[in-house]
């Protein structure tokens, strides 16, 4: 069915009342009555030995009610911040973990490192006290840049050559059989630059403990509060699980960022029950830049072996990763099973190596953001394959086009590691090429030329891995949980209906977004269907919301429950109506039976489950609420074709996106509206690191780049109107046949925008972000 | 401590708070309307924008003492859920908020933009116009969609 509201419709979405009126409830505008404030005392120094820390002063300072360091936490047997997956290395030895304490004991590994926590009346009297805590660092030489780590000092004492893991997927025999047999080798030297997250609202957090219960409530800016609540009980041992509630309110955006379990809050909620007050904590924007975790930093060597008539024979890369000074929640697999997994792209390349290094630095912790391993893929490839068309002389869409997986090839098994289900790359293309008038394209470039300017066109023909992922599999490959999503589909007496989910919403629109899915499955009004997530005591235990998972798997799980539903509601039908379930047919919120008029509503049925009068209690147990775990069968593939066109100014080397067009294949598409702003939004983040965005620490590891003032992220003006489109094929092994949209945008923008500014320019290797001055320098050679 | 005398959404408060209390935290810790958002400290991102005296500043940027005897709006003095501001609906009808951390902010920033305009804006005096306010979900694309919208319902009444 689709209606004004079901699956397809542009519905608006049900949250936007709240956030237009401002009256959302984020954690920093919740308060309980009596609460305290938190400061955190971080480490100037990129590594030094903390000798002792002196707070004497700090305590008589005026509204301080508590100081607490790093020994205070493990002495009450408050354990390291874990990683939750589990690499090994290519010789099989499991990955290398520094001890990751939430305040630091002995050592302080990047600036921001916590080392203590201020407790007071008011936030003023906590900044003022922060300021008074002493410490005796003994400076140490820090290890920034990446390339050289495993040379460098040793950081941590059980990391030797600072080496988390040296890691290897498909084969290197065939791959080097591969470039053996090669016409032309096209290779690529590629930094993949850091970013920096920072979603609009800070991180932040509001502990209570009550102490009569023995229970603990934290609100924190969560994308997955059950994960939270896991980690926090089973290996930080906060509190059993039992006496731990996490509720993950309104939140500002996350981007990956707010998935992790940070220091900050596994401080608060443990303080809660020493000081007997509520703690609230919320970052400074300086705090956000130094301390959430960062992303992508890969360093790489990337090489591709094509046949005469430019068929792909081979690809070999090899990355160097950064995980920054500690291993974050899940840094360990976003170069890995996120990355190398994802280095066939949309090709049939027969032969596939990569080697990645995962290596610590003094620089903040490293881990997932939007894309997460994929964006750095598809860079690799997709540089590539635009580098070896321009070397080949080849148009690069021919180029691509020759060597796509065709529709008749699925299921496709890559040689790293994954059967993508469905796909048909060349449609994107195509649709992309018309959109783009690449036709014109020369046409279009004379013009400029005759105006002083320089303009260039690139592709990115990208894939990725969303949904993450069959529990065993994962499990398999060192993954410390599992991937399903949980459901319960609660029908009320009046046939209104209650969705709880385990994933997290930060801007996707999921109470819409579901509602139309369970609305349009029922036959109800949407209106009537309510999404309830973000807290541990209403709904089953869930992974929460990253990977382009929520749709794919949340909505499987919540499909899957309103089956379930309808199964149950067509027993009490049957019984209502004087027939069998066989004979009951459900369609568009109407039971009916054949060659009869009578009919029920769903409304009418569920009625009948709560107020059973006419029901087959002997048979079925009274109530209609139903919950599934969702496990998914398979990754999803969604993929597309971007093409970024750009005109630039060779005298200031300013660089102006003329024109850029998304084309993806998201599989069925439930609220069209949600995902072109999804698009929208990722592809500004795509452009933001191809042209703006860099995190940079300096060789004493300050990070340079601190404030809004240093580190630019895109603004209104920087960006154009994005032509966005889609083809579909639906999803195989899902019930919505669904594949996912949040990330896309961000993984196959930047590649396009360096294909296109590299061939602007007409030169091979361009570093990112291609400032005006970048820009600039490649133009003169200055 | 400091007396500060204001008007807030139409509603005259009488208060005393400390001399380096921020505008954006009076409205916030003492009014409790939390509409008004705090995303950085260095002026940049414009979450907080209200409108003080007709003018949209950034609130975490001007000290209560300043705002001393002023009459201010902020995003819960502007509509309701089933009265809104053609703005704010706006916003709504073009998908131009996902997270809505900015979104009271860019409202702000957009209701002055357009009372300010003696001519319409066009859709790149718009993005200029924005310049103070930093979305990081939406891409800006529909946000402009919704001034557009909202100035042709405002410039036709
Ligand atoms: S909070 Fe005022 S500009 Fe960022
Ligand atoms: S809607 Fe999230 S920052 Fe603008």
């Amino acid at each position: 069915m689709t209606t004004k509201t079901g699956i397809g419709a542009s519905v608006l979405r049900k949250e936007d009342a709240r956030f237009i009126t401002g009256t959302g409830a984020y954690t920093d505008d919740l308060s309980l009555p009596g609460q305290v404030y938190c400061v955190f005392v971080r480490s100037p120094h990129a590594r030094a030995i903390i000798k002792s820390i002196d707070t004497t002063d700090a305590e008589s300072s005026g509204g301080v009610i508590a100081i607490f360091t790093g020994e205070d936490l493990r002495s009450d047997g408050i354990g390291d911040l874990p990683c939750g997956w589990l690499v090994k290395s290519k010789d099989g030895s499991d990955m290398l973990a520094p001890s990751h304490p939430a305040i630091a004991t002995t050592h302080v590994n990047y600036v921001g490192d916590i080392y203590a926590m201020v407790i007071a009346e008011t936030i003023e009297e906590a900044k003022n006290a922060a300021e008074l805590v002493e410490a005796d660092f003994e400076v140490l030489t820090p290890v920034v840049d990446v390339a050289t780590a495993t040379t460098a000092d040793q950081i941590h004492e059980n990391v030797p050559n600072n080496q988390c893991y040296d890691w290897e997927l498909g084969d290197s025999a065939a791959a080097d059989g591969a470039f053996a047999n090669a016409v032309h080798v096209t290779s690529l030297d590629i930094v993949n630059n850091r970013l920096i997250p920072n979603a609009i609202e800070p991180r932040a957090a509001l502990g209570n403990h009550d102490a009569a219960s023995g229970s603990y409530t934290l609100y924190t800016t969560s994308q997955n509060p059950h994960l939270e609540r896991l980690i926090l009980a089973a290996f930080v041992n906060v509190a059993p699980e039992a006496k731990l509630h996490v509720i993950s309110p309104d939140v500002g955006g996350g981007f990956g960022s707010k998935i992790f379990v940070y220091a900050e809050e596994t401080a608060v909620i443990w303080a809660t029950a020493k000081v007997g007050r509520p703690i609230k904590w919320r970052a400074e924007r300086i705090e956000s830049f130094q301390a959430d975790a960062h992303g992508r930093d890969h360093v790489t060597r990337a090489e591709l072996a094509l046949s005469g008539d430019g068929e792909f024979l081979g690809l070999r890369v090899k990355t160097i990763a950064n995980m920054g000074a500690y291993l974050s929640t899940f840094a360990s697999s976003v170069p890995t099973y996120l990355y190398g997994t994802l280095l066939s792209g949309q090709y049939k390349t027969p032969a596939i190596h990569v080697e990645v290094k995962s290596v610590f630095t003094n620089t903040a912790p490293v881990d997932a953001y939007r894309g997460a391993g994929r964006p750095e893929a598809t860079y690799v490839v997709e540089r590539l394959v635009e580098t070896a068309a321009r070397e080949l002389g080849v148009d690069p869409a021919e180029l691509r086009r020759k060597n796509f997986i065709q529709p008749s090839d699925f299921p496709y098994a890559t040689p790293v590691a994954l059967t993508y289900d469905t796909g048909d790359y060349e449609a994107s293309l195509e649709r992309a090429l018309s959109l783009a008038k690449y036709s014109e394209f020369a046409k279009r470039r004379n013009e400029s030329e005759a105006n002083g300017r320089k303009r260039g066109i690139g592709f990115s023909c990208y894939i990725e891995a969303c949904g993450l992922a069959p529990s065993q599999v994962a499990l398999s490959l060192g993954a410390g949980v599992g991937l399903f999503e949980s459901a319960e589909v609660r029908v009320d007496v009046t046939g209104s209906v209650t969705v709880m989910t385990g994933t997290h919403s930060h801007g996707q629109g999921h109470e819409t977004t579901f509602a139309q899915v369970v609305s349009d499955k029922l036959g109800i009004p949407f209106e009537n269907v309510t999404v309830v997530h973000g807290d541990t005591s209403k709904s089953d235990y869930g992974l929460g919301t990253y990977g382009s998972r929520s749709l794919v798997v949340g909505g499987s799980a919540i499909a899957t429950a309103t089956d379930k539903v309808i199964a149950k509601a067509k027993k009490i039908a049957a019984h209502m109506l004087n027939s069998t379930e066989e004979q009951v047919s459900f369609d568009d919120g109407i039971f009916k039976i054949p060659d009869s008029n009578e009919s029920l509503s769903f409304g009418e049925v569920a009625f009948s489950a709560y107020v059973p009068g006419d029901f087959p209690i002997e048979e079925l147990e009274p109530g209609l609420s139903e919950k599934a775990f969702y496990d998914p069968a398979n990754f999803t593939y969604p993929a597309g074709t971007h093409i970024c066109e750009v005109e630039v100014d060779p005298g200031t080397g300013t660089t102006e996106i003329v024109s850029f067009v998304a084309v993806d294949d998201f599989g069925t598409v439930i609220n069209p509206m949600i995902v072109e702003g999804q698009v929208h939004g990722g592809i500004t983040q795509g452009i933001g690191q191809a042209m703006l965005e860099h995190g940079v620490y300096d060789a004493d590891g300050q990070l340079l780049t601190g404030s809004y003032m240093d580190y630019t992220m895109p603004r209104a003006d920087d960006v154009p109107d994005f032509i966005v489109d889609t083809t579909v094929t639906p999803c195989t092994h899902n019930p919505l046949g669904a594949k996912g949209c949040g990330e896309a945008g961000a993984i196959g923008a930047t590649a396009a925008v360096m294909n296109a500014i590299t061939n602007a320019l007409d030169v091979k290797e361009l570093a990112m972000p291609a400032t005006a001055e970048t820009v600039w320098r490649a133009i003169t050679g200055d | 401590m400091v007396d500060i005398t204001i008007t807030v959404n139409g509603t005259g408060h009488s208060l005393s708070v400390p001399d380096n209390t921020l505008l954006s935290d009076l409205l916030r810790e003492n009014l409790r309307l939390t509409g008004t958002h705090i995303g950085c400290d260095t002026s940049q991102c414009g979450s907080c924008t209200v409108e003080l005296n007709g003018r949209a500043v950034k609130s975490c940027t001007v000290l209560a003492a300043q705002a001393n005897n002023g009459s201010i709006t902020t995003i819960e003095g502007l509509g309701t859920p089933n009265d809104l501001h053609p703005v704010q609906a706006a916003f709504r009808d073009n998908h131009a908020l996902q997270c809505g951390f900015c979104t009271p902010g860019m409202i702000m920033t957009a209701i002055e933009m357009i009372k300010d305009a003696t001519e319409p804006l066009s859709a790149d005096q718009i993005r200029a116009g924005l310049e103070g306010n930093y979305c990081r979900c939406t891409g800006y694309q529909n946000i402009v969609k919704a001034v557009l919208a909202a100035q042709t319902q405002l410039r036709s009444v």
